[in-house]
């Protein structure tokens, strides 16, 4: 940084600067299947998925978001959702919808994955939106998790619970367990915000810290808990009951023994 | 005794070093006399042990905790073996906390091993109030030990407040957070009060340390004290017993404490050392390093105090958003001290001063060493009842979002309910429990005067068809005849023959308490009905009718 600051008045300065740019812009054009949020519809799809994703979309998602998903009384519009909200939706069993209620129950996915690329080409089509994230967005390999560890506990634990093991919103909405989300849905969910959850665009946390995020809750996961059986994470509740009920009903049992022996 | 043992001629090595010993510390006296003391046998009788033991466990394994601990709020980076928080900025003291987690050998054990006994403890010490509460033991002349106890119950909850909080994670930031709320919530001097606690704005530097001098020191040292006063009474009164053929206000049926008793103690005490091991062993207990180092800013979904002050959290959710008020510009946060206090005083008054109140309108100054079936006080256990439901009904607030979530209901229901139980619960409590109560004492009246009920009919020479009633034994007999059934004391006159206000409210709560009581069937009444044999049932059963008080 030093080195690059002292020449930074040097004559070749300007069109060094000037290359990189272009560089970069190109870069970020060649990458924007990865990038979230990508603007553009010059988009990985090619017009024949958009096709088979418009008849999916007809028969199986019309009745509520409308013939050209512009929405209807019974589900929002999809226009701008991107294609990382359809992805998100379909490929975690929400959508389609089954049944009203204060949030999408998650299901069985019931489109493959082709389907549901088909799918939110599609809804890509009808507007720009987060686009589904690639590979190298999803590349945790030199991530760090302590530090994902941190954003999480900022961001994401007042809902999600600090171990990831949900928790209650009001009026029968609640946040997730996170355990066996794949990485590609945690990405989505982040650009998406599904439902009641906010949207954590690149300005609030970067790329690099939602692949933290990412290599954070893996970590948790693939550790086994380092005490024993973790009675689900849910806390001292858990904790409170399993005293209560195993703790003393052993030791009531004992009690009950060791009396009834001389008596 | 001490002419006894002088007399006393050792004749092996080991014999005259022991005779040494105690011709200087007088043990074999204190042995004999304590050995003589003789501990009834009821399971219900052993949750004051499971607490003694509990303690104990504590002790130990809080002390092995302290030679690891660290209570510095100084800054530092987390360099131990766990991943997850690898290079993440935190307090002193929760490193050290990861540290006897993760690099210590056996200190996770040792730690869980030290949680779950906390619960354990708090857990056993409220049965055992529960156990003496419902069967009377309060009563003359152990009110004092009743109080003794009572002070070791907010003792312990303090320990294991003070105890959770020393961490610094998350979970016990948050719980510090809530208190320092509370606190300042008192008005006039609350703010004072914080400031002086945490030494400056929340949270400070110096609150861990403080509480880490409460935790390990002040605070057992008192229980330990408390501890022995308490089990000095118990010494002293002798243990109350359940009625029972041969069992008076006189004496105490049981096993002398050595040698059966003591070894079976000892046992138990292996027992509940065996539970808590397996325990710590195998099931996870505040896992700290998922909630990461504490900070003001984030919380954490499922955040909860361990279970026994989960009431008073409960208490606060609980409570509507009202009750904030401005006055000259001082804020009076209602709506924080009215529900972080007002229940507990409520429940804690009534508990120390329980066994007054009870004498008081039962004008009983008797000793009592025998103990009540709980059926048989039918209004003080109602009372318990609804105490307890109303405790019940803010420990469940305390985990409303986990209580959604995993029943799949709406959060703000869930409250709604549980608001209107909390003013409800207690008297729907009440009436169950007293209903409960004299229906099962008219069970045993009926059982009492009839015999058991055996299924077989039989029918008579002249075409009459009768359920044949065995008699009891004259054991089970004497369980049902022989207890206390105290009666309404109207307003009694002074000595200057006025009937002063507080009688006359005596009065009406001794009318509350006993108007309805059934009473035990008279000799003369088991006489008449065994006398009917099995053919006069129905006529029994018409003059018993008439005995009975008017429902
Ligand atoms: C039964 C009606 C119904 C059907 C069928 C249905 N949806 Fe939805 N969808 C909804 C509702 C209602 C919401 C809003 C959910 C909420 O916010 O609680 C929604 C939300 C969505 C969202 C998220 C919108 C956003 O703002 O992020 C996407 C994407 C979506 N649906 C895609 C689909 C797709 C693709 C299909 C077909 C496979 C489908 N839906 C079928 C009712 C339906
Ligand atoms: C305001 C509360 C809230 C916050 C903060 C929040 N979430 Fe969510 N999250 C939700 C809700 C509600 C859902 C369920 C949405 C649904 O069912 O469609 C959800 C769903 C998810 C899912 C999908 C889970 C599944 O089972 O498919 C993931 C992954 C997720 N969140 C990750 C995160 C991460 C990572 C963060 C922090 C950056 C975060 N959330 C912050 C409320 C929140
Ligand atoms: C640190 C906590 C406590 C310990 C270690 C403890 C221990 C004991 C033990 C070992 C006994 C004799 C056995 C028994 O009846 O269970 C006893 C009796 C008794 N305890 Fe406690 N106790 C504790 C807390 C309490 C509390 C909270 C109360 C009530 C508020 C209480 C009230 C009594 C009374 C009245 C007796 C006499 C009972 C009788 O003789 O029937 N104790 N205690």
């Amino acid at each position: 940084m030093k080195a690059l600051s002292q020449r930074r008045r040097h004559p070749l300065a300007a069109i060094a600067l000037l290359l990189m740019g272009l560089l970069l812009t190109g870069g970020l054009y060649a990458v924007a299947s990865g990038a979230n949020e990508a603007k553009a519809q010059s988009s990985p799809y090619t017009a024949e998925d958009v096709e088979e994703g418009k008849k999916l979309f007809v028969a199986n998602c019309a009745t509520c978001h409308g013939m050209s998903g512009q929405g209807t009384e019974t589900g929002p519009s999809l226009v701008g959702v991107g294609a990382a909200a359809v992805h998100f939706q379909v490929g975690t069993g929400r959508m389609p919808l089954q049944m009203q209620g204060p949030q999408a129950k998650e299901k069985p996915p019931q489109f493959n994955e082709e389907e549901t690329r088909q799918m939110a080409a599609y809804v890509a089509s009808l507007g720009p939106g987060p686009a589904i994230p690639g590979e190298k967005a999803l590349d945790t390999s030199d991530a760090d998790p302590g530090n994902g560890g941190q954003l999480f506990r900022v961001n994401c634990a007042m809902c999600h619970n600090a171990a990831g093991a949900g928790g209650a919103l009001t009026r029968g909405k609640f946040a997730p367990q996170l355990a066996g989300v794949e990485d590609v849905h945690v990405y989505e969910a982040m650009i998406t915000g599904p439902q009641n959850m906010p949207v954590f665009n690149d300005a609030t946390i970067s790329p690099q810290g939602k692949q933290d995020i990412i290599a954070f809750l893996n970590t948790i996961e693939s550790t086994p808990s380092p005490g024993g059986a973790d009675l689900g994470s849910l806390g001292p509740v858990s904790e409170g009951l399993f005293v209560w009920t195993a703790g003393l009903g052993v030791i009531i049992a004992f009690t009950i023994w060791l009396t009834s022996r001389s008596s | 005794m001490s002419t006894s043992t002088a007399q006393y001629e050792p004749k092996t090595r080991v014999g005259r070093i022991t005779n040494f010993v105690d011709q200087r510390v007088g043990g074999s006296g204190m042995v004999k006399e304590f050995g003589r003391k003789v501990f009834p046998d009821h399971w219900s009788f052993m949750f004051g042990e499971v607490a003694l033991y509990s303690f104990v466990i504590l002790l130990l394994t809080g002390t092995f905790l302290t030679f690891f601990f660290d209570p510095s709020m100084a800054e530092t980076h987390y360099d131990g073996s766990y991943v997850p928080l690898k290079g993440v900025e935190m307090s002193v003291a929760y490193a050290s906390a990861l540290d006897i987690s993760f690099d210590i050998r056996g200190g996770l054990f040792m730690r869980q091993m030290h949680h779950w006994a906390a619960l354990l403890f708090v857990a056993a010490v409220s049965v055992h109030m529960l156990r003496v509460f419902f069967t009377g033991a309060f009563r003359k002349p152990r009110e004092l030990n009743w109080v003794v106890g009572s002070v070791l119950l907010i003792l312990g909850l303090a320990e294991g407040f003070t105890g959770y909080s020393l961490p610094d994670d998350l979970l016990s930031g948050n719980g510090l957070r809530i208190i320092d709320g509370v606190i300042k919530a008192i008005p006039v001097v609350g703010s004072y009060i914080s400031f002086f606690l945490f030494g400056g704005e929340f949270p400070g530097t110096v609150i861990i340390p403080r509480l880490y001098v409460l935790h390990i020191l002040l605070i057992p040292a008192i229980i330990l004290l408390m501890i022995a006063i308490h089990l000095f009474m118990v010494v002293v009164h002798k243990h109350t017993q359940f009625p029972g053929p041969g069992r008076t206000n006189n004496n105490v049926v049981g096993f002398p404490v050595g040698p059966v008793y003591a070894a079976k103690a000892g046992g138990f005490f292996f027992i509940v050392f065996g539970v808590l091991a397996l325990m710590a062993g195998f099931f996870t207990i505040n896992p700290i390093w998922n909630y990461g180092p504490y900070d003001p800013s984030p919380i954490s979904a499922g955040t909860q105090p361990d279970w026994y002050i989960g009431w008073v959290d409960g208490a606060l959710r609980l409570m509507p958003g009202v009750g904030e008020f401005v006055i000259f510009g001082f804020t009076l946060s209602l709506n924080v001290l009215i529900p972080a206090l007002g229940p507990a005083l409520l429940l804690f008054t009534l508990m120390f001063t329980w066994p007054w109140l009870e004498a008081w309108v039962t004008k009983d100054k008797r000793e009592h060493h025998l103990l009540d079936r709980p059926r048989n006080a039918p209004t003080r256990t109602a009372i318990g009842v609804a105490g307890v439901v109303f405790y019940c009904v803010m420990w469940a607030a305390a985990s409303s979002d986990l209580i959604a979530t995993h029943f799949s209901l709406s959060l703000n229901d869930v409250t709604y309910w549980l608001r209107a139980l909390f003013f409800l619960g207690p008297i729907i409590g009440f009436l169950v429990a007293k209903r409960i109560a004299l229906a099962l004492q008219r069970k045993d009246r009926e059982i009492a005067l009839h015999g058991r009920e055996t299924g077989r009919i039989v029918r008579l020479p002249h075409g009459e068809f009768i359920e044949v009633h065995e008699p009891l034994d004259e054991y089970h007999q004497y369980k049902l005849v022989n207890y206390e059934s105290p009666e309404v004391v109207p307003p009694q006159p002074n000595a200057e023959g006025k009937i002063t206000t507080a009688e006359k409210a005596r009065g009406v709560l001794s009318r509350i308490f006993f108007e309805d009581r059934v009473a035990p069937p008279t000799p003369a009444e088991v006489e008449a009905a065994h006398s009917h044999g099995g053919h006069g049932e129905v006529e029994a059963e018409h003059e018993d009718q008439e005995s009975l008080p008017r429902q």
